[in-house]
């Protein structure tokens, strides 16, 4: 089997840029990837891409071969669609392929454009991530099937909305001086808990943000890395995956996300590491409770503890494992189809020492990502390890 | 738009909760589940018999929806939740309720039945 190597980076600032098409976003950040590779457009083999809404926000489906034509390859191109997971699922194919030796050279990425759309149509595109029967039909938005959980978190544990406030105000903080986030500026917990309800107890700053954005990575082999003298210093070493109940009803517990619970599982038994191997993680923040539920599925704690790992400084920048440093998707921004390729983005800056909030992390040398798809139905898991 | 010729066995649930003859699915094996579907989720088996669903179900997960997609927006605020009937959960909207005045918690108790804004119908609850 061969070890996939990390050779390239690139992704657009996140924010609003209702200007910009979905072809002018993603061939930025696949270009800018592959400059960073060093890798010609030639030796790409394939593109695998990840894109939720393009038919809301742009009428328009068959992304591939598009996104091929922005990024400037000829290559095979297939769009995957697991909601927020996207780019998340993307990246797993493509390193089960290098793996597989089916391909030395994958260009992966994800795509969103969101702020073309009013805010209520958004609303209304998110929402087709749940069931449609069940869930769309009676109303039920994103940040409301978050909001239930939410809900049920505070009903079965001893958590308010304050501890959730100490997440939103942890993960601004890290995008202050991170340039391509959509908030660079500080929060207070009293910013949080008196935003306007989005759904109760969901309160806006509870909430990521509406994003426009896309996110690029270079995966290639270990040998075509060492062949052509490549800088690729990350690898990929565990790949993990878990699907759940679509709908919250299907669910036994509102409390527990078990598709992320086997995406970590397999993840750590494919890079053979543990929860208490990571240094530092990016995990799905699209609502505070999220964040808790992230950091309770990838076993650093147990369920229902996790919510005090912000307000105690556990997660914070100077803790024992930061969470987010990015700024996450509460504050570096959520479009939906590039966050989960955008997590390990930022990760691999991080690792590198190329990342403005890399100083934090200075030693780290095993990292992982954590990537949702709607309300965890879909969870993928990378572990990423320094190798040189 | 739906075209009102067709019955889907969705319609033909919501239907049946409307007249306050709601049922759920169980399969050979004992395992709960809610239409449409061909096979049973747990293990697959396919023969799927409808039993009746419980009068009373209780809420275990609820939220106001404030901000609301564009063809909920004269309803809202709307009070949406999870509520267990028995061995299955159901997602629905509470009505005759007004969220900044009622006050309403988990553990209430419902019962189902089904509404609809415009064409579309979807299942709804009514507190006991």
């Amino acid at each position: 089997m061969t070890a996939v190597r990390i050779a390239g980076v690139g992704m657009t600032p996140f924010g609003s840029h209702p200007e910009t098409t979905g072809r002018e976003l993603f061939g930025e950040a696949s270009c800018v990837a592959l400059d960073d590779a060093g890798v010609p457009c030639d030796d790409v083999d394939a593109l695998f891409y990840g894109n939720f809404m393009g038919a809301f926000a742009e009428k328009q489906n068959h992304h591939g071969p598009l996104m091929a034509d922005a990024a400037g390859v000829t290559a095979p191109a297939t769009r995957f669609e697991s909601a927020c997971a996207s780019s998340g699922v993307a990246v797993r194919e493509a390193v089960s392929k290098i793996r597989a030796g089916q391909a030395d050279v994958i260009l992966v990425g994800g795509m969103e454009r969101m702020t073309n759309l009013s805010t209520a149509s958004t609303t209304e595109a998110l929402a087709t991530a749940g069931d449609e029967l069940y869930e769309g039909r009676a109303g039920l938005t994103f940040p409301g099937a978050y909001a239930m959980m939410t809900d049920a978190y505070f009903a079965a544990h001893d958590a308010d909305r304050t501890d959730l406030a100490h997440i939103a105000v942890k993960n601004h903080a890290n995008a202050v001086e991170n340039e391509l986030a959509q908030y660079q500026q500080a929060i207070d917990i009293d910013d949080v808990l008196e935003a306007p309800m989005v759904a109760d107890p969901v309160g806006l700053y509870d909430a990521s943000p509406i994003t426009d954005g896309a996110s690029a990575l270079v995966l290639t082999g270990e040998d075509y890395a060492e062949a052509n003298d490549l800088d690729a210093s990350i690898a990929v070493t565990g790949s993990g995956q878990g699907t759940d109940s679509l709908s919250l009803q299907g669910r036994e517990s509102l409390t527990r996300t078990p598709a992320a619970e086997q995406a970590a599982e397999d993840a750590y038994t494919d890079a053979n590491v543990g929860p208490d191997d990571i240094d530092v993680a990016e995990v799905h923040d699209c609502f505070t409770i999220a964040e808790v539920l992230a950091i309770e599925s990838l076993g650093f704690y147990e369920p229902g503890t996790g919510y005090r790992a912000a307000r105690d400084g556990e997660t914070t920048r100077d803790g024992d494992l930061p969470v987010n440093l990015s700024g996450g998707l509460k504050a570096k921004g959520h479009p939906v189809g590039a966050t989960g390729a955008a997590q390990l983005v930022e990760l691999t800056k991080l690792l590198r020492g190329e990342h403005v909030n890399s100083d934090a992390v200075a030693d780290a040398e095993t990292a992982v990502t954590h990537n949702a798809g709607a309300t965890v139905a879909s969870a993928v898991v990378h572990v990423l390890e320094v190798v040189e | 738009m739906s075209d009102e010729s067709v019955e889907t066995a969705f319609d033909t649930f919501l239907n049946a909760l409307a007249d306050g003859k709601g049922y759920y699915l169980k399969c050979m094996n004992g395992h709960a589940s809610l239409p449409p579907r061909y096979g049973c989720p747990d293990c697959g088996a396919t023969d799927l018999e409808r039993q009746p669903l419980p009068d009373v179900g209780e809420i275990v997960a609820m939220t106001t929806i404030r901000v609301p997609a564009p063809a909920f927006a004269e309803a809202a605020p709307y009070v949406l939740a999870v509520a267990k009937f028995g061995p299955v959960r159901l997602t629905g909207r509470l009505l005759n309720i007004d969220p900044d005045d009622d006050t309403v918690e988990s553990g209430a108790l419902v019962s189902a039945t089904a509404s609809s804004v415009g064409d579309e119908s979807f299942v709804a609850f009514e507190l006991r």
